[in-house]
């Protein structure tokens, strides 16, 4: 078990690292949607193969899918590559680069020293359901506010409305 | 729950594979039949081998990409498309037995997850394509395909809220009784036109209207590159068929008749009703489909969820 948590793990950050080097905006998006699959691979390998099904349903199916449509629609701009070149030096990277070394030493650290417990018992349907009509209610209802309020955004700055002279 | 053997798991998807072909064959004799006419009727008995003679062709045509597409997305596309729509038969249940994962406890929102996916067949073809009826039978797809699995998955919860389950065996096993489609006939029809638009078959064909985008999304595709679209989309018909005989006909139960049989007579009538629609409809334009989705289809099976819901609530035990 441990392997393949490791294999899907290490394939989730090998398609991070190609979605942030990709030139071809469809391409970092093919990318992300790997990620997004190595993702629902550990999930399901850590017992929670309900949150794997959403992860691939929401985010693989039918986010990345707008991604691409809103990219089809667009089309590519030569002088935006160009840009994204730049960008792309390794100056710039020097900073982050080791600033995220220290995060991700600290991380292991933590892992170190945490004990390891083993596979948790699997996470069923029905378990996600009770918790989120449970307990975590009040935040069920906010963020169904939060969506109601971007539908409504949505409805407003799409609507066509008469010309007005 | 016991492992499935190896040679169930590496027959199904030839068995799938040998069925999408022969049904290649048996829509152009049955829209013959129902438009009166022959059709193919003349390599092997009745023109069943037409459906070999068809591969092999397809097998020997040149395989060639237009050297303006994206090549390396232009030979995944297909086998996404192909690949989603076998993925998605592991769970479905055949009889009690014979299955790969049906008691897999998330095995509905597998197969969903699989139809996303399998968007991207069709989109990332029309993108790679890199031509202008490509792209266009490229993102009408995309927005078609998305917004009817909004439906597709709402239809679904009224059964899901019946069983108390997303296993498909569990499913099954709660039709004992009395088939889905009775108490949930309005999510079996939502689901079924939903199944039609996600396998984009007339009249919901859109991404491929011939008349006005040459071929759609596969355009450019030519020898067994297309012949793979065409053939994971008759294993989609067959899928869909196969999902609505097992969530609202009951699966394999039935009377006198051993389960295999019930299951395939069931799918194989649902796949005659797709030929039938075909023979039988016209294709609706663009926005009156996406009209239909979204100001009929959404509605009824919003309705059809708050209903279900009042019905299992006032019959809950205590």
């Amino acid at each position: 078990m441990p392997v393949m948590i490791l294999f899907a793990a290490s394939l989730t950050v090998i398609g991070a690292v190609m979605v942030i080097t990709r030139r071809i905006a469809v391409h970092a998006v093919l990318w992300l949607v790997v990620t997004f699959l190595a993702l629902a691979c550990v999930f399901t390998l850590l017992g929670a193969p309900f949150a794997a099904a959403l992860e691939v349903i929401i985010y693989a199916g039918a986010i990345m899918v707008l991604f691409i449509f809103v990219i089809m629609m667009i089309g590519p701009a030569q002088p935006e590559s160009d840009r994204e070149k730049e960008w792309l030096r390794p100056r710039a990277w020097l900073g982050p680069a080791i600033l995220a070394t220290l995060l991700c030493g600290e991380l292991l650290f933590g892992l170190r020293a945490t004990p390891h417990t083993g596979t948790p018992a699997p996470i069923t349907p029905r378990d996600v359901g009770l918790s989120l009509f449970g307990p975590c209610v009040m935040m069920v209802e906010l963020a169904s506010f939060l969506l109601l309020a971007g539908l409504v955004t949505a409805f407003h700055i799409g609507r066509h409305r008469p010309e007005t002279p | 729950m016991t492992q499935p053997p190896l040679l169930t798991i590496i027959l199904t998807p030839l068995l799938i594979l040998a069925l999408a072909t022969l049904l290649t064959w048996v829509e152009r004799r049955l829209l013959g039949l129902w438009q009166d006419r022959y059709g193919p009727n003349r390599v092997g008995p009745g023109g069943l081998f037409q459906a070999v003679a068809d591969g092999i062709k397809l097998l020997f045509k040149q395989d060639w990409i237009p050297p303006f597409a994206d090549k390396a997305v232009f030979i995944l596309a297909p086998a996404i498309g192909m690949m989603t729509v076998m993925l998605s038969f592991a769970v479905i249940p055949v009889t009690a037995r014979q299955s790969i994962a049906d008691h897999l406890n998330v095995g509905l929102l597998f197969v969903l997850a699989m139809m996303s996916l399998g968007v991207y067949a069709v989109v990332l073809a029309g993108w790679a394509s890199n031509s202008k009826y490509a792209l266009l039978g490229g993102m009408r797809a995309a927005a078609q395909m998305i917004s009817y699995e909004v439906f597709m998955g709402l239809s679904l919860l009224g059964v899901v809220m019946i069983t108390g389950s997303f296993s498909l065996h569990d499913i099954v096993t709660a039709q004992s009784g009395l088939w889905f489609i009775i108490p949930q006939c309005a999510g079996f029809v939502v689901f079924l036109l939903a199944g039609i638009a996600e396998t984009h078959r007339l009249p919901f064909d859109l991404p491929e209207g011939e008349n006005e985008l040459g071929a759609g999304f596969h355009t450019e595709y030519s020898g067994m590159k297309f012949g793979m679209f065409f053939l994971a989309e008759y294993a989609g018909i067959i899928l869909v068929s196969a999902l609505v005989t097992t969530l609202y006909l009951g699966g394999w139960q039935g009377p006198l008749l051993p389960p295999v049989l019930w299951f395939a007579l069931k799918t194989g009538a649902l796949v005659a009703f797709f030929i039938l629609l075909r023979a039988a409809l016209p294709r609706p334009r663009y926005d009156q489909l996406m009209a239909l989705g979204w100001k009929v289809l959404l509605p009824v099976s919003l309705l059809n969820i708050a209903a279900t819901g009042t019905v299992l609530m006032l019959h809950a035990p205590g």
